[in-house]
């Protein structure tokens, strides 16, 4: 670890490498959000899978593995695969998701034919293609960083000039169509930004992964918030970060591929998203649930005890802790939970009733009239 | 043809047609993308059933594996009951995770191991016939063959078995609840065969493209068909076609047999997403187009039943008072015209017999908001379609 920081400080391509992650996993995490909160998480996935024959192609045609010239083939190819999903889906029976399986697979099996077809042609230089798949973040350079940086930026800049816009689609779509907001252009732009994001992160994460660097980070960052702002800046904090310490974990061990370990740092933080989150988290549910039965225990007393004290002028009358004995779910801690709560008061063996406790009784008894 | 090449064959169609039988349910079921997921979380349990066995066709790692396919199945439930997020966000979230773990796995053990990450993606179809089950020195083929082989014959024998409580949970799952069956106990039972049959396919075709060959072939034949008899013996047929097909345009690129498969069943699929009768593409347009058309012609006949004075009926006037075009106003008066709705007397139109009692009944249809009775009546009334 220390051996890392240090190599971090001083040792240049690493320096590269790890803001160039750390760029692709702050823009994952900000357009991943909208792809999870319109319902699409599994679009990305098909994508950057039909992104493979693009970069095949271009290479059979040019040649170069130049991997800007190559981006532009798989931005090419990942569009027309989410039109024909569209498509797909818009004019024929097949649902979403065999819209999606089916470009995902077959668009990818053209891809590896198309590889394996390079891959014995005698003169190319074409080893090196093959890293599209689980992805290589030690042979990003300085120029691959760059144009991660330019596409951040430009999507950052589109995303707070149409905020307004992109809100109102996805949270109520309909509504935002009578206002006059141009629907269509909206998700044209969303998705246009989801598939350049995918395609910058290919080199990267792979075709294989890509999906979960743009789901994981948005749903963690769900978790611990209603705001989308607070959302997509967080997708983005969480995205920025599991690169960064994918990349180092990665770097540090041999033949490990950067792809699967960003996955699953980010699929930590989703863990513990799930987990420990304050008000949506598991942990906190099961405590609510916990703290509802044991409310609902001292309420059963409490009424019980209202049905005694009812009977006498004086509602404060002390009464013999005995006579609760023939009622299941008292506890010598539930009568101190109603002491601490000031419904009741206990003295030697008797308990009695005070006039909040009395009160808080006829509440719950009238709410059990509401319902 | 060499008798390898024959073998190579025999085993891509054995799986095309294992992978049809339950991507054909996967695919009416609408849920097609846990193949995807089972296909690739599948990795981790291929892995350490390889570390058990060091035997890829040992029947221990393909029930280990299967295992983690329904496992997956069960986790993507688990996460989309807790209400944390939705299904096809738990579905993106555990599949990439186990994957990653496998690959991690399959990384840090790479000396031990001889399993390449190429071969769980790709299959190695081309070196199958290599791996020969011999019993007491008698060669008894492929082990491929068999295994594959086993598989499909446990598919078919329950499918036909369950046929129908599968069909009836498919189209109406309330019904088949009321009757009895048990919806779990059939989803499980479906998620482990399908998840059997990718472990048992994977190493033929690699694990990302036996979900082409699980859902383009159903996806193809339900463009194709209504009948699911029908549809299942399609699948299976066009994946045949597919397998049998891919393998020699592998053999003439000399490319990958998988790559070369999954090809053949996209262009397959593009084919029948054009021209397939009533669904493909091509023919939804035209009948749309042939919809609009009819659309003004009935609102053209309402227009004539709705004046009687003559200068609401002359030819030229349509033009200005139904607001249309030139060219599609003569396209509807012809269309009219040669349906024998309407007569031309020096440039006034006015309705036939048959054209009053059609627009008499297309307004009751309207009135009644009975507006898919039109159709019947066009049929009844019309000889030339719009």
């Amino acid at each position: 670890m220390k051996e890392y920081l240090e190599l971090l400080w001083t040792d240049y391509t690493l320096q590269v490498i790890t803001l160039g992650t750390a760029i692709l996993g702050a823009t994952c995490g900000m357009l991943g959000s909208f792809a999870v909160l319109r319902k699409q998480s599994l679009l990305g996935d098909a994508i950057s899978h039909a992104a493979l024959p693009g970069i095949a192609l271009i290479f059979l045609i040019t040649g170069t593995k130049d991997s800007t010239t190559l981006l532009i083939g798989a931005l090419i190819s990942g569009l027309i695969g989410s039109y024909w999903i569209n498509g797909i889906i818009k004019r024929t029976r097949l649902k979403t998701d065999t819209a999606l399986g089916l470009i995902l697979s077959l668009f990818f099996g053209v891809g590896i034919l198309l590889l394996t077809f390079i891959q014995k042609m005698p003169d190319a230089n074409q080893a090196g293609l093959d890293k599209y798949l689980f992805g290589q973040a030690a042979t990003l350079v300085v120029k691959d960083v760059w144009i991660m940086g330019v596409v951040s930026v430009i999507s950052l800049i589109v995303t707070l000039l149409f905020w307004k816009e992109i809100k109102l689609f996805l949270f109520d779509t309909e509504f935002s169509k009578t206002l006059g907001f141009k629907t269509n252009t909206i998700n044209f732009l969303i998705t246009s930004l989801i598939v350049i994001a995918i395609v910058i992160g290919l080199q990267t994460v792979g075709v294989i992964l890509m999906s979960a660097m743009l789901l994981a980070p948005a749903a963690a960052a769900r978790q611990w918030t209603n705001k989308l702002s607070v959302m997509v800046s967080l997708a983005a904090a969480f995205g920025a970060i599991s690169g960064v310490i994918g990349t180092a974990i990665s770097a540090s061990q041999n033949n490990l591929s950067t792809g699967p370990v960003i996955v699953i740092v980010a699929g930590v933080f989703v863990l513990i998203s799930f987990i420990f989150s304050p008000s949506r988290g598991l942990l906190f549910k099961e405590i609510q649930k916990y703290q509802n039965r044991n409310d609902l225990k001292l309420f059963k007393t409490l009424t019980f005890m209202h049905e005694i004290a009812k009977t006498h002028e004086n509602i404060e009358h002390p009464h013999a802790i005995k006579i609760l004995n023939n009622f299941q779910g008292f506890t010598k801690r539930s009568l101190e939970q109603l002491q601490q709560r000031e419904w009741i008061k206990l003295q030697n063996n008797m308990w009695s009733m005070t006039h909040k406790g009395f009160n808080a009784a006829q509440d719950i008894h009238l709410m059990g009239e509401d319902e | 043809m060499s008798s390898a090449q024959l073998e190579i064959q025999l085993i891509s169609v054995l799986v095309a047609i294992a992978c049809a039988i339950p991507g054909t349910f996967l695919v009416l079921r609408k849920m097609a993308m846990i193949s995807d997921a089972i296909s690739h979380s599948i990795l981790p349990g291929i892995v350490i059933g390889f570390f058990l066995t060091e035997n890829l066709n040992s029947p221990l790692l393909i029930l280990l594996a299967a295992f983690t396919g329904v496992l997956t199945v069960w986790l993507v439930e688990t996460i989309q009951k807790t209400g944390l997020v939705k299904e096809d966000t738990a579905i993106g979230l555990v599949f990439p995770a186990l994957f990653s773990i496998g690959v991690i796995l399959i990384a840090k053990n790479a000396n031990d191991v001889h399993l390449d990450i190429d071969a769980v993606l790709l299959g190695e179809l081309a070196f199958a016939p290599f791996d020969r089950l011999l019993i007491n020195e008698l060669d008894l083929g492929p082990k491929s063959i068999w295994v594959i082989g086993s598989i499909l014959f446990v598919n078919v024998i329950l499918l036909f078995t369950f046929y129908k409580e599968l069909k009836l949970s498919t189209f109406d799952k309330g019904l088949a609840i009321s009757l009895g069956f048990s919806p779990v106990l059939l989803h499980y039972g479906l998620m482990s065969v399908a998840s059997v049959t990718v472990v048992g396919s994977f190493d033929a075709v690699g694990a990302i493209l036996v979900v082409a060959l699980m859902i383009a072939p159903a996806a193809s034949a339900y463009l194709l068909t209504d009948d699911l008899k029908k549809m299942l013996l399609l699948s299976c047929l066009i994946g045949a076609m597919s397998a049998i097909g891919g393998y020699w345009l592998a053999n003439l690129l000399d490319a990958s047999i998988a790559g070369a498969i999954t090809t053949v069943l996209g262009i397959i699929f593009l084919m029948v997403y054009l021209f397939a009768p009533d669904r493909g593409i091509i023919s939804v347009m035209l009948k749309e187009k042939q919809q609009r058309k009819e659309v003004l012609l009935l609102t053209f006949l309402l227009h004539l039943q709705n004046h009687d004075e003559e200068k609401e009926r002359r030819v030229q006037h349509l033009q200005e008072h139904i607001n249309w075009q030139k060219l599609k106003a003569r396209e509807i008066l012809q269309l009219a015209e040669k349906n024998n709705l309407i007569t031309i007397n020096n440039a006034i139109i006015s309705l036939t017999e048959k054209g009053k009692s059609f627009t008499q009944e297309a307004i009751s249809h309207i009135v009644t908001n009975k507006e898919t009775a039109i159709e019947g009546l066009k049929r009844d009334f019309l000889l030339f379609r719009g």
